[in-house]
């Protein structure tokens, strides 16, 4: 966990200039003493895609609503794209394409209507031009044959494309997406991963929550870790990856023999199923192959011995010490 | 020319100067009258004037001369049989005291409220309309709701009265008679003042409607309001706090109809209307700069 937290981008204390988001201290409480968010200290690089990790109930939403604007932090600040919210969410926002907990559209409304809608919220807005970007908009998230039917009638995976072309309606430079691939099955999953890729080409810097590890491990450069309110660890998703141990694992049929063996050697977590025995991995200066000549000389008949990469997902599970879908 | 194009070449990018742009108000009003609920309303008060119409028409058919006397009843109904612009009259002080303000209950009520629980609060403000500038638009829009609810009465109201009863000069209150094209006038005048009387519960609805995220509790809340006020303003006991009910000086209009016009009881009422107006327009607007918007 300490090199982990190691691979921190960024400087420490000044908000660096590469930084779209920066957050010091950001704290919310809530008026029944919940502390949804404690101490939050961000710093999302420019042009990165920044993964935003937590189980539900870790405080990422409420994170990306002060972000926003929409609520107000009981202490500590944000900048994002240099200058400081709520105060500057004028000039800020139109700035930023935002999809916030899921999508929400008048049902009354056909999608054309709705992207209308939000675009004439927006004072920087071009009314003479709005036509043009709602159907660009549409067109992008591959919603144009469904355009002219009212919002109701979509289903959800629909919705969240409708959420996403709304963030699209004018050229952002940062995109904060929740969950953006919430409701879309496999091959809409795919299109919006493409999508962000293709955003990030551009040059617009992606800040996505997700509890999706292996999309984060797909498409994000960056990620955050949250749980209970806290940060726990920030910075490239390679060194996040690396940063946690991989697992020994042997085959053998003395299973028995080889755990003797490999805890002689110092080795610690040991799990024994059925013909396999596995362990974390050994430090980087303990040389493998002498691991193994142990393991042979000690009468072990072994069938496999390598080392598994360590996933994303091991890196979490190690950091939060749970299951990635329980509800902090 | 320089200088022309340096300007074209800014304005897309300085929020500042484009935040009074008025296509949210215009998105606002047009996403209101094509709701259906909208629609319906409308619909609902412009049956009022045609039920009173026909019943009137029914009761006095055998040709017998006027309805239940001075006695019961809306004002002026005795006297639509005489002149179908009376109508008007009688249809907008029957639906003063309920339907109307309902009507702007329900809008005013689900303004905002109604746009938190459907989630499209949260991206309103980050597209972003600005809490003032979306309330702002909010109550102009419930503003527009009044005057158009208003007109819709009185239109069908002239309808009816000149298809099924003489239209002609119209006597007034003070018994002088005036032409039928002041008589117009007149009705239109009352009109205004009718939707005028709403100001003042429009903004309380408003206000309701940043309280809460639920339209329909705030819709309830809005009309309970309503219904209160109406009772304690029949309370006599109560005298002493009628003339700061908002209802209280609501059927001023009739002055309207007065040979000179008699104006005390319509300015106390825009007056009314105008405290109501700035003390809930700041209480909604302090409410709703500061909430959490947390759905």
């Amino acid at each position: 966990m300490t090199d982990t937290a190691a691979a921190t981008t960024g400087p420490e204390t000044e908000p660096g200039p590469g930084a779209v988001i920066e957050t010091r201290g950001l704290t919310k409480r809530y008026r029944g003493g919940q502390t949804a968010v404690d101490g939050l200290d961000l710093t999302v690089p420019s042009g990165s895609v920044f993964g935003f990790l937590g189980p539900n109930g870790s405080g990422k939403t409420t994170t990306i609503r002060m972000l926003m604007g929409l609520i107000a932090p009981t202490t500590g600040t944000a900048h994002v794209l240099g200058s400081p919210m709520p105060a500057a969410a004028r000039t800020v926002l139109p700035q930023v394409g935002t999809l916030i907990e899921g999508p929400a559209p008048y049902g009354f409304l056909t999608g054309r209507d709705n992207l209308a809608r939000f675009d004439s919220a927006d004072p920087t807005s071009d009314p003479r031009t709005r036509r043009a970007r709602v159907a660009g908009a549409l067109d992008r998230v591959g919603l144009s044959a469904a355009a002219g039917k009212k919002a109701k009638a979509y289903s959800l995976g629909m919705k969240q494309r409708l959420g996403l072309a709304a963030a699209l309606l004018q050229p952002r430079r940062l995109l904060v997406l929740d969950e953006p691939t919430n409701g879309l099955d496999p091959q809409g999953m795919r299109e919006i991963r493409a999508l962000v890729r293709e955003l990030a080409a551009e040059g617009t810097t992606v800040f996505l929550s997700s509890h999706l590890l292996d999309e984060i491990e797909q498409v994000c450069t960056h990620a955050a870790v949250m749980a209970r309110g806290r940060l726990l660890v920030q910075g490239p998703v390679a060194a996040l990856a690396a940063g946690a141990r991989g697992r020994l694992t042997v085959t053998t049929p003395d299973p028995a023999a080889a755990a003797g063996v490999l805890t002689a050697h110092g080795a610690t977590g040991l799990v024994t199923e059925g013909d396999r025995v596995s362990a974390d991995a050994p430090p980087g200066e303990v040389e493998l192959a002498d691991l193994n000549a142990a393991l042979v000389r000690g009468g072990v008949r072994v069938r496999a011995f390598g080392v598994e990469r360590a996933s994303l997902e091991d890196a979490f599970v190690a950091l939060t010490g749970e299951g990635f879908d329980v509800a902090g | 020319m320089s200088q022309a194009e340096r300007t074209a070449l800014a304005a897309p990018r300085t929020p500042g100067r484009a935040l009074w742009t008025l296509g949210l108000l215009r998105s606002e009003l047009t996403v209101m009258f094509r709701r259906w609920r909208t629609l319906a309303l409308l619909g609902v008060l412009a049956a009022v004037p045609v039920l009173i119409g026909i019943a009137v028409r029914i009761e006095t058919g055998d040709g017998s001369r006027g309805g239940p006397g001075d006695g019961g009843g809306p004002a002026f109904l005795s006297q639509v049989t005489n002149n179908g612009l009376f109508l008007v009259f009688a249809a907008l002080s029957a639906t003063l005291p309920v339907f109307l303000p309902m009507a702007v209950g329900v809008i005013a009520g689900d303004s905002v409220a109604g746009e938190a629980s459907g989630g499209t609060l949260r991206y309103l403000l980050v597209a972003p309309a600005g809490r003032t500038r979306l309330l702002l638009t909010k109550y102009a829009s419930v503003l527009v709701f009044c005057l158009a609810a208003t007109l819709v009465v009185a239109a069908s109201a002239l309808a009816v009265g000149a298809l099924l009863f003489p239209v002609g000069e119209v006597t007034t209150i003070s018994g002088t008679r005036i032409g039928f094209g002041e008589g117009m006038l007149r009705a239109l005048c009352v009109a205004v003042a009718v939707a005028a009387s709403l100001i003042g519960f429009a903004a309380l609805g408003l206000f309701v409607s940043t309280l809460t995220n639920s339209g329909i509790a705030a819709m309830a809340a809005t009309v309970g309001v309503l219904i209160t006020a109406q009772i304690l303003d029949t309370m006599p006991q109560l005298d002493a706090i009628h003339p700061y009910l908002f209802p209280h000086y609501w059927l001023s209009f009739t002055d309207l109809l007065r040979e000179p016009v008699y104006w005390d009881e319509l300015v106390r009422n825009l007056g009314l209307q105008a405290l109501y107006a700035a003390v809930f327009g700041s209480a909604a607007w302090a409410r709703l700069t500061t909430k959490d918007i947390g759905v």
